[in-house]
């Protein structure tokens, strides 16, 4: 058996008194791609955000490529890494957020070799022709001098996709990564999504676009009130849903 | 209306030119008056020094106040809290007399010595420590204070989405500041440091309190009591203060300009 690219086991996280997540588990395989749905507030994004440990969590595993996230099992017992420990394992996670988050004082090109710079140290001019490369893959190739806010919002994202590329991640987490765009622009994002899935990414999306887990997921994971209610494939969880939570949520989004 | 006021403006020249009052003549013989340039030097430095010192400090003290460390965090409340809620006269007066309250220093580990040697350094103040140095001190510390909050402002109007974004690529917190926080901080920082830096340079007038008498103000005083006119050696120290403040509005400029990259929402957008 191969080892699962992600592996989250009976994941729990409160703020506060507040249970934001109840034991969820998910799991994809090398080169899957999973799909969480689910009404707002119903801890989608907390647990994408755990998986590269930009939140805490209280209880539970998980596991990428083999080795736990933000924690040194010793003992039986679990230890925090060091802050500069999460951030070499954050490197193999690419993660693209709801709001795009790029720097605004930097241009397209800059955005996306940040990393290629600053963290992996590689020299200016190898970093600026890989930075190229992937603006252009992701149909950008002419707006590299640009700013964010010279872009539409569609752009913007994509400059998010290519830098979050540029690290080489081994998984890219995706939070709602077209729920901020307007309609017509929403179509750019995807189809660089799903290009990006036919290479073999491994990629787990929040997302609110029905027609693109049905096409593009492997597996389809239906959260609410911080619990997994149902999961298994878009034909079973879409097209069959068991639970009655699943079909109430489903016949309004759809 | 604007004409009015074109007329009145002129009028107050044309009156001011030949006023005897302001005595051009000694104006213009005291404007580049070897003193006079160099105390307006001591101006210069006692603002750039007190500032640069100030910026680190407030730097410091303004990422103290974001730590979640209590102590930290309490110790710049405090320390912006006694600093911005006196006078600055009266805390340069402060200093002047520390040196009578505090006559000897020591730095190092207290209480601790073998023999006659003790781990540490004696400073007998009044000998070390000069007027001008006193001055840079209180200057320092009271805009440290106000340097602090501007620090702190700057940081939190980085939006936290760019602190997650710089740390799913995978930078440490420290990069994640050098490179993504701070740089977009400086954009909103610099205006009011532009305008703190102008309004120190002014506040320098002040260290007379401590008794510092080599800038400009107090030199253009001493001049004045001197030759018994006043009121040219006022314009006189009024143009010097002009024309420093101009040359820092013109820097302000071009940093600002510097640091909006990007933010400019009138740049051509292209498709």
């Amino acid at each position: 058996m191969t080892t699962l690219m992600v592996d989250a086991q009976e994941i729990t996280k409160s703020y506060g008194s507040h249970k934001v997540l109840k034991g969820v588990s998910l799991s994809v395989e090398p080169g899957g791609v999973a799909c969480i749905i689910g009404p707002s507030g119903s801890g989608k994004s907390t647990f994408l955000r755990c998986i590269n440990h930009l939140e805490k969590i209280d209880g539970g595993r998980i596991f990428v490529d083999g080795k736990i996230i933000g924690y040194r099992e010793a003992h039986g017992k679990l230890y925090e890494l060091r802050e500069s420990e999460a951030d070499v394992q954050r490197r193999d996670i690419g993660m693209v957020f709801q709001r795009f988050n790029l720097f605004p004082h930097m241009t397209a090109l800059q955005n996306v070799i940040a990393g290629l710079i600053h963290v992996q140290k590689i020299e200016r001019k190898q970093a600026e022709a890989e930075g190229q490369e992937l603006l252009e893959r992701v149909g950008l190739g002419n707006k590299s001098s640009h700013f964010p806010s010279q872009l539409s919002g569609g752009q913007q994202q994509r400059v998010a996709i290519a830098r979050a590329l540029a690290m080489k991640p081994k998984l890219m987490l995706f939070d709602e990564p077209t729920s901020a765009l307007d309609p017509e622009l929403v179509g750019d994002v995807l189809q660089v999504m799903k290009d990006l899935a036919a290479t073999g990414m491994t990629m787990i999306v929040v997302t609110h676009e029905m027609g693109f887990a049905r096409e593009v997921a492997d597996s389809i994971f239906f959260m609410d009130e911080g619990m997994v209610v149902e999961s298994g494939s878009p034909e079973q969880v879409l097209g069959n849903p068991q639970e009655v939570r699943t079909r109430e949520f489903l016949s309004k989004v759809l | 209306m604007a004409l009015l006021l074109l007329l009145a403006l002129a009028g107050i020249a044309v009156d001011a030119a030949s006023r005897e009052a302001y005595e051009w003549s000694a104006y213009w013989k005291y404007l580049f008056d070897g003193r006079v340039i160099k105390a307006s030097i001591v101006t210069l430095e006692l603002t750039l020094l007190s500032m640069l010192f100030a910026i680190i400090l407030g730097v410091a003290l303004g990422v103290m106040r974001r730590t979640d460390n209590p102590i930290f965090k309490n110790f710049a409340w405090l320390f912006i809290w006694i600093f911005r809620g006196t006078p600055v006269y009266v805390q340069l007066v402060f200093w002047g007399l520390f040196s009578t309250i505090y006559k000897e220093m020591f730095i190092g580990i207290p209480w601790v010595s073998i023999g006659d040697f003790q781990f540490g350094v004696h400073f007998t103040l009044s000998q070390t420590a000069s007027l001008f140095w006193i001055a840079v001190l209180g200057l320092t510390l009271n805009e440290a204070a106000y340097m602090a909050e501007i620090v702190r402002g700057g940081l939190l109007a980085v939006d936290s989405g760019q602190e997650e974004a710089a740390k799913s690529i995978g930078m440490s917190n420290w990069q994640t500041m050098r490179h993504i926080v701070i740089p977009q901080a400086m954009r909103v920082i610099i205006p009011p440091t532009g305008n703190e830096v102008i309004s120190m340079l002014k506040t320098t007038s002040l260290v007379t309190a401590v008794p510092l008498v080599t800038d400009l103000y107090a030199r253009t005083r001493d001049i004045a009591n001197e030759t018994y006119n006043p009121i040219p050696l006022l314009l006189v120290a009024c143009s010097w203060y002009l024309f420093y403040t101009t040359i820092l509005m013109i820097a302000q400029y071009f940093l600002e300009k510097r640091f909006g990259r990007g933010f400019n929402r009138n740049a051509v957008i292209s498709a």
